[in-house]
């Protein structure tokens, strides 16, 4: 919808300026006014980064259409739109989450929790207190009736307000000599004796929220107060009931013998999540094994699927070799089929009692690798998997490029007397790489976080043992950070895994330098040629 | 080999040799393509072995039937159709309207030189670099919110799913189409707008034809990578009709695996059919896309 719009508003942006300018500022309002009122309701629903990032997108379209020099701005400006909501805003929010501690136990704001603890009551042992005569319904229903110090004469119910009636008045009867109503209409009055034997009624709360009214003893009953109050001087919880002082650290409100208050809030950690990553020593261990495991995984990977890949591509490179184009199509049959549905085949192929391969392998030589259970094992299957999904590819890219390559430099190189290996050393290898270098490159930060791959075949197992986190063998980072984050085996820890996103970001980010400063260095080749 | 003298024998041993050759590379060739289809010949079988669990399978079953197919196509926990028509909706509306919206940047990324061009072009390929698993939890967190306020952009809705991906697509192929539009002569305008044309009749008129084959190519490869996609689906549909395909299945298999087998093996073929065939007819356009830096997600 918008995309029409705006396109029309540049057909005419030349053919008739004033229009279309008229047109262009009429279709702002319109947005304008749209979003406003959008922005309006988010604060009013409290969602304060969202507003700020949409007033922000606000702006930037406002700029783009008004300002005659951000004229080829508007030609992207609905991608632009899309991606600074969807995925920008995303990504800044994930950036400002690794230095918190946002996670199991830490996900409301500070004011949510000192509201959540102040809510908590407790019955003290003095103050205020009341006299008490229940009431009881045939179905289990009570009702108190409550004399003040002042001798003024209340009825509570559970979840209702306090309230002072006369006889006559909520179905009360007339009052005794004590000025306690001797009926209440659907109710039976219970004697002391009853009521005070009576477990239920100490377990009642009675009043509304606010002014609860608990029963503490067979002679009276009073008010529950707040069990925590926040002091805002030392930013700590006091607990009223036994004195102990909670300090704000980090998001919890602790003691200073240990003792913490859930919830916890959601607080800036500085570098924390960081300093974990590189310096915990109950995580070095588990984290050594995923990021060499990882690096490994996609290395052997490239090696692997490049390798097969190249290795068709030339035994079939002759233009005039049998059935090439049969053989063509039915090699890369695997690269056609959405990799989610051949990742769960292949996991149903390889399971160890049920699987084909398992079961062939048991009848004809005995014995069938446990390729969940044992480590090494599902890391070879994994990589076999990968190969199967990925090396048509490579197929593909490595015959486009090998007809590119000119017959003349093998011919030369014929009368030089170069022998096979000499010829592919020397002139396919190099010049391939030229053309193929960046995509291999891209390749590999393909398969340095292919989450799909790793978390369909076997969510990263077999699991290791003893590790602080859930962590398999087969994890890479970016599996294991999905546990981290959504998983929630051992506690949510979002902050920690954004961290570790970051730091693929990084890991990733300079490959894609690499990458970068490459193609540019082969765009310069071969425009020298 | 030199020897001039072995002219006449090394001709007639070089072609007995190369037949040769031949013969071994043809074998080969057989063995890789066992291991290319034998996978898919096995979910074949599973899908008309008429005892449906991954236990009792063999390659060739015993009492070959469509059992399996019937189950799925009525079955009430795998309502195949409802499945294939999200995805095909989803997949449709994604690849036209990312297509559309990578197409107009790129034509402006590659004609109009403006202040910001490259350092935006750097920035979109660095946003790019981004792992996105994690940014999962704040887009669920943004769509729960928007959804309050606005109830057909909220959580479980095609449209969130749809917008979320169109977020993305301006990162995957910008690169790809600009440098497409880079070997465009730009002798093309420059005549073009001595005649008075104006930079839209431009774009539409003469540059979007050239462009047919590249426009086919991405997407297509849009259109696969949408179907194929999993993760922020999982995230976003809650609810078992909203489903695509891919979520359906893997939510299926976690669930039944081993016994279910059979309705699994069906489900994934028809699922896959679709995009084998495109693929198989379209390959060569396809291989070009390839080579020049598109990537299958």
């Amino acid at each position: 919808m918008a995309s029409t719009a705006s396109s029309n508003t540049l057909t005419k942006r030349t053919s008739n300026p004033v229009l279309a300018r008229i047109a262009r500022l009429a279709f702002l309002i319109a947005i304008d006014v749209a979003v406003i009122w959008f922005l309006n309701r988010l604060v009013s629903f409290g969602y304060y980064p969202l507003a700020a990032a949409v007033l922000a997108i606000l702006v930037l379209v406002n700029v783009v259409l008004l300002r005659q020099e951000a004229y080829p701005v508007r030609w992207m400006i609905i991608g632009l739109v899309l991606m600074s909501l969807f995925t920008i805003y995303p990504i800044l929010f994930t950036v400002w989450v690794a230095f918190t501690n946002y996670g199991e136990g830490h996900l409301i704001t500070k004011e949510q929790a000192i509201d959540q603890l102040m809510n908590q009551k407790y019955l003290p042992e003095e103050g205020k207190a009341y006299s008490w005569t229940a009431f009881r319904s045939p179905d289990g229903e009570y009702a108190l009736w409550l004399k003040d110090a002042d001798g003024n004469g209340y009825l509570a119910l559970p979840e209702e307000p306090l309230t002072q009636p006369q006889p006559g008045q909520e179905g009360l009867g007339e009052f005794d000599d004590r000025g306690i109503p001797v009926t209440i209409e659907g109710y039976q009055r219970l004697n002391a004796i009853v009521a005070a034997t009576d477990r239920n009624l100490s377990n009642i709360l009675f009043g509304e929220e606010g002014t609860t009214i608990q029963v503490r003893s067979p002679s009276e009953a009073a008010e529950l107060l707040p069990l925590y109050i926040y002091d805002s001087d030392q930013d700590a919880m006091i607990n009223q009931e036994t004195g102990l002082v909670y300090f704000n650290r980090n998001g919890t409100f602790i003691t200073l013998d240990g003792r913490s208050l859930r919830p916890g809030f959601v607080a800036t950690i500085g570098f924390s999540n960081f300093r974990e990553f590189f310096l915990s020593p109950a995580l070095r261990g588990p984290l050594v094994r995923i990021v060499s495991w990882n690096f490994g995984f996609a290395f052997f990977s490239l090696l692997f699927n490049f390798g097969l890949g190249l290795a068709i591509a030339i035994m079939f490179n002759e233009p005039d070799f049998p059935f090439k184009k049969l053989i063509r199509s039915l090699l890369i049959i695997p690269y056609t089929i959405p990799a989610l549905i051949t990742i769960l085949i292949w996991r149903g192929m390889l399971n160890p009692e049920l699987g084909v391969i398992s079961r062939m392998l048991q009848t004809w030589i005995g014995w069938s690798p446990p390729w969940f259970t044992d480590q090494w094992w599902a890391k070879i299957a994994i990589l076999i998997v990968n190969l199967w999904l990925s090396y048509p590819y490579f197929m593909l890219i490595c015959s486009g490029a090998l007809q590119s390559i000119p017959d003349d430099i093998y011919a030369a190189a014929q009368v030089d007397g170069a022998n096979a290996w000499q010829k592919f050393s020397k002139i396919t290898l190099p010049l391939l790489l030229v053309a193929v270098g960046p995509l291999l490159i891209a390749s590999f930060s393909f398969n340095f976080n292919n989450f799909n791959l790793i978390y369909l075949f076997n969510t990263g197992g077999p699991p290791m043992a003893g590790t602080p986190t859930p962590a398999g063998h087969t994890d890479i980072l970016i599996s294991y950070v999905y546990n981290l984050a959504f998983s929630g085996a051992r506690g949510i820890n979002y902050g920690f895994a954004s961290a570790i996103t970051i730091i693929i970001f990084f890991i990733v980010g300079a490959i894609t330098l690499f990458q970068f400063r490459y193609t540019r260095m082969w765009e310069e080749v071969s425009e020298n040629v | 080999m030199s020897n001039m003298t072995a002219v006449q024998r090394f001709r007639g041993s070089a072609s007995a040799q190369r037949r040769f050759s031949t013969g071994v590379r043809l074998v080969i060739a057989l063995i890789l393509i066992f291991f290319s289809i034998f996978p898919i010949l096995w979910v074949i079988s599973a899908s008309i072995n008429p005892t449906g669990s991954l236990a009792t399978q063999t390659l060739i079953p015993a009492n070959p039937g469509l059992g399996n197919y019937r189950e799925l196509l009525t079955s009430q926990q795998f309502p195949f159709w409802t499945w294939f028509g999200n995805s095909l909706k989803i997949a449709t509306i994604t690849a036209v309207l990312s297509l559309s919206i990578t197409t107009i940047a790129a034509y402006a990324f590659s004609r109009f030189r403006f202040r910001g061009r490259t350092t935006m072009l750097k920035a979109i390929l660095l946003i790019q670099v981004f792992p996105s698993l994690l940014t999962l939890v704040a887009v669920f967190l943004m769509f729960s919110q928007i959804g309050d306020i606005l109830p057909f952009l909220g959580l479980n809705k095609h449209s969130s799913l749809i917008l979320v991906y169109l977020g993305g697509a301006m990162g995957v192929n910008i690169w790809l189409m600009k440098g497409f539009l880079d070997t465009v002569p730009r002798d093309i305008d420059e005549s073009a707008m001595v005649e008075g044309a104006t930079d839209w009749q431009i774009f539409t008129r003469l540059i979007l034809p050239l462009l047919r084959p590249i426009l086919i190519v991405i997407f297509i490869l849009n259109y696969i990578t949408t179907y194929g996609e999993f993760v922020l689906a999982r995230v976003i549909l809650k609810s078992s009709d909203q489903y695509t395909l891919m979520l359906g299945l893997q939510i299926f298999t976690q669930a039944q695996f081993a016994q279910r087998w059979g309705v699994f093996a069906a489900g994934a073929l028809l699922g896959a059919l679709p995009i084998m065939i495109i693929y198989l007819i379209l390959q060569d356009q396809i291989v070009g896309g390839l080579t020049t830096g598109a990537v299958k997600g």
